[in-house]
């Protein structure tokens, strides 16, 4: 296997790192990174945090070629030498002020539940804008311990980046990938198609009935995409050969959720090198005026839409008080 | 009538489904068994993923029906978690009807 991180990675040109992923010959796990600096989205660190642990359990050689003192002291600090052999780097423990999330290897709910309330806080972000960071780390990380059989569990990484007032999320797993677990439940040819369902509401891996089980409803990875979608970002789902990116949604175009994942600006493709388990990746703007709320008001329209042509005496609202 | 707590099962963020699960099966469905009504307090909750509140209450709604909702409850839900209760009973009532009409 052989990864090579570029000077820039970022989920809008994500697609040239992830084709020059080679997932050939798993005994051996080469890392090369840019010579001179480099500026990466946490998905990117996340899926090379993986794949150490990855060679470690499987007891591959590991051969990484030391960048440069900038991007070394990047890496330390992002913590990717707990999961590489990077000679020459040290463990550095997390600068609160950062505004990141180094990696973290998360393998069982009350990991999950005490990273949330410890990590987050430390991007200084207001409670406001933390709603959907805590929302979309809880989902991601909770698919991987119910879905993923990842034996890594899920490497997860985030981090500020102030030119553009964004928080970026990347959360990786080496488990079974969508297509394994979608198609336990429903006729799947291939890894995008797979993917595809998986971003519908209402279709889960773990039943073919409408509406999942008593644990999974199928709504999580379409509630992320929509937080991705009406603040007019970046979301990108990599597993096994495809690969789903959502495209950002120009100023002064409406936002319009779309059950169907193929009604969104998107790019859809499955011919990239096969990623053994799941990479999430998203940004969330901290400019963008659309509250959490006002998210769950367009999702609620959604499920809705079939709703609204029935008779409404049939239906009862939750009773709060 | 019989109140639950939610809070110092979950914190402030509502989101481990195994709570959520552990709550419908040792706390609500004995209660909805015993009382008329069963209420679930949400004080201090800040907010919740649609996850762990599907996993709270949508096997209870699939397997009673729409009129559990006359019994059951939710009191002092912000915005936001009242928000994500109604997705989730709205969804289940049109899976309920949907696998009525089958």
């Amino acid at each position: 296997m052989k990864i090579h991180l570029p000077n820039s990675a970022f989920l809008g040109n994500i697609d040239a790192f992830i084709r020059s992923f080679d997932p050939a010959n798993p005994d051996a796990l080469e890392v090369t990174f840019n010579e001179k600096w480099m500026s990466l989205h946490p998905l990117v660190l996340s899926m090379t945090a993986s794949l150490g642990l990855l060679a470690k359990q499987n007891n591959s050689s590991i051969a990484c070629r030391i960048p440069e003192a900038t991007s070394k002291h990047y890496l330390d600090v992002m913590g990717l030498n707990k999961f590489l052999p990077l000679p020459g780097t040290t463990i550095v423990k997390h600068e609160p002020a950062g505004r990141f999330i180094p990696l973290t290897q998360i393998t069982n709910s009350r990991q999950l539940t005490d990273f949330i309330t410890e990590m987050v806080p430390l991007l200084h972000t207001t409670p406001e804008q933390a709603e959907p960071i805590k929302y979309v780390i809880s989902e991601l990380a909770r698919n991987v311990l119910e879905h993923a059989s990842s034996p890594t569990g899920a490497i997860v990484c985030a981090q500020f980046f102030a030119k553009s007032n964004r928080i970026s999320i990347g959360v990786a797993d080496i488990g079974v990938g969508i297509k394994n677990t979608i198609k336990m439940a429903h006729p799947v040819s291939d890894d995008i198609s797979a993917i595809e369902l998986a971003l519908t509401p209402g279709v889960t891996g773990t039943t073919s009935r409408l509406g999942g089980t008593e644990s999974n409803a199928g709504a999580g990875l379409f509630f992320i995409k929509s937080i991705a979608k009406v603040n007019r970002d970046f979301f990108v789902l990599y597993s096994g050969t495809g690969m789903y990116k959502l495209l950002k949604t120009p100023l002064g175009h409406k936002i319009k959720l779309n059950a169907n994942p193929q009604l969104d600006k998107s790019t859809r493709k499955n011919d990239f090198p096969y990623w053994k388990g799941t990479s999430v990746g998203i940004d969330i703007s901290l400019d963008s005026n659309e509250k959490f709320d006002k998210l769950l008001d367009l999702i609620r329209d959604v499920y809705r839409i079939d709703i609204r042509n029935k008779k409404k005496d049939k239906f009862k609202r939750a009773r709060f008080i | 009538m019989k109140e639950i707590k939610i809070l110092p099962k979950t914190g402030k963020f509502a989101e481990d489904k195994d709570a959520a699960r552990n709550i419908r099966l040792s706390e609500i469905i004995p209660a909805l068994e015993k009382e008329d009504i069963v209420i679930l307090d949400f004080q201090g909750v800040d907010s919740a993923t649609q996850s762990f509140i599907h996993a709270l209450i949508s096997d209870i709604i699939r397997k009673n029906g729409t009129d559990i909702l006359e019994r059951l409850i939710f009191k002092n839900c912000n915005s936001t978690v009242k928000k994500i209760i109604s997705i989730v009973v709205d969804y289940m009532q049109d899976i309920n009807e949907n696998n009525q009409n089958k």
